[in-house]
């Protein structure tokens, strides 16, 4: 009989439980569908050098990042210092410039320094789409395999870098 | 004159092919403006994709508009958003494990209260004849 009265108590904390777990979700966070799968394969012009071209077929083998961004980002702007200190410890940090015009993508470059090992260029928009890209910054990380392990959607923070990205990565590296 | 010939040919078959597109492609205009309300823009998020404005809509319009010119059916299109964007793109959420409490809840709702509506009333019932039999 108590438990008669006690129940919608009970049901009200619950609802009150998702609620307020609802409120610390981030709606703007699109899980990919591309985790597990093998990143999209693409070449495109290197940004600055476009007689050269990045082939992701030539990263087989290799643990990588492949970074989206874009000068006209204000995001990617704060998250650049972290890159170029990534960098510095040589994570293989690979860039890609999305829908920007490629003077200003490499004056960016040149005056906050570039942390990428190659930076392809996408000017139009299509290797984004390809690999589900809604907001820029974007950073993937692509095992040795070709698969996508992990999608950073926004800027990359010192948390995330510590918690997941480096331990990915070592696990990665074996 | 056969010069003349061919190119009066070259010519009709110009135009013919000219109207052609035009059909075809005031056709693949209406299924995109179709398709695209069913789709959603993630940049922002409450509309469409016909809607939007935002670059990256566009680019998507643009994407579907060549995927149409490609022969790619309504399906295979939304197949190939999903891929990329999951199944937050399109509106209509499909039903698989995850989604189903979402198309579900509802009904099941519905039963535990008519199951409850069921109990209650009957005991209410039985209250009354008790009662009506103690008088």
């Amino acid at each position: 009989m108590k438990l008669k009265l006690i129940l919608p108590l009970l049901l009200f904390v619950v609802l009150v439980g998702f609620l307020g777990k609802g409120l610390f979700l981030n709606p703007r966070e699109v899980p990919s569908p591309l985790i597990g799968k093998p990143a999209p394969t693409f070449e495109a012009p290197v940004l600055g050098d476009s007689s050269k071209t990045f082939y992701t077929e030539e990263m087989k083998g290799k643990v990588w990042l492949l970074n989206m961004w874009a000068s006209w980002c204000v995001a990617c702007r704060e998250e650049h210092p972290l890159l170029v200190e990534m960098r510095k410890h040589d994570i293989p940090l690979y860039g890609l410039a999305y829908k920007d015009v490629e003077t200003n993508a490499l004056a960016v470059l040149e005056s906050m320094g570039d942390p990428y090992i190659t930076t392809a260029n996408d000017a139009d928009g299509t290797i984004g789409i390809d690999y589900g890209v809604y907001g820029v910054p974007e950073t993937y990380v692509i095992d040795k395999k070709g698969i996508i392990r992990y999608k950073q959607i926004g800027p990359i923070t010192p948390e995330a870098l510590r918690d997941t990205i480096l331990p990915l990565l070592k696990e990665l590296a074996v | 004159m056969i010069r003349n010939l061919s190119l009066v040919l070259l010519l009709a078959f110009a135009t013919s092919s000219f109207a052609n597109e035009i059909v075809t492609d005031s056709h693949i205009d209406a299924r995109l403006r179709q398709l695209s309300t069913e789709l959603r823009c993630l940049v922002c998020q409450n509309s469409t994709l016909a809607d939007s404005d935002a670059p990256l809509a566009q680019d998507l319009r643009r994407e579907i508009r060549k995927l149409m010119e490609a022969g790619k059916t309504d399906e295979e299109i939304v197949a190939y958003l999903v891929e990329r964007y999951g199944d937050f793109v399109t509106f209509r959420p499909p039903v698989n494990a995850s989604t189903a409490l979402l198309w579900f809840g509802p009904f099941i709702m519905l039963i535990i209260g008519a199951i409850t509506l069921v109990i209650v009333l009957k005991k209410r019932a039985a209250i009354l004849t008790s009662e009506e039999n103690a008088s």
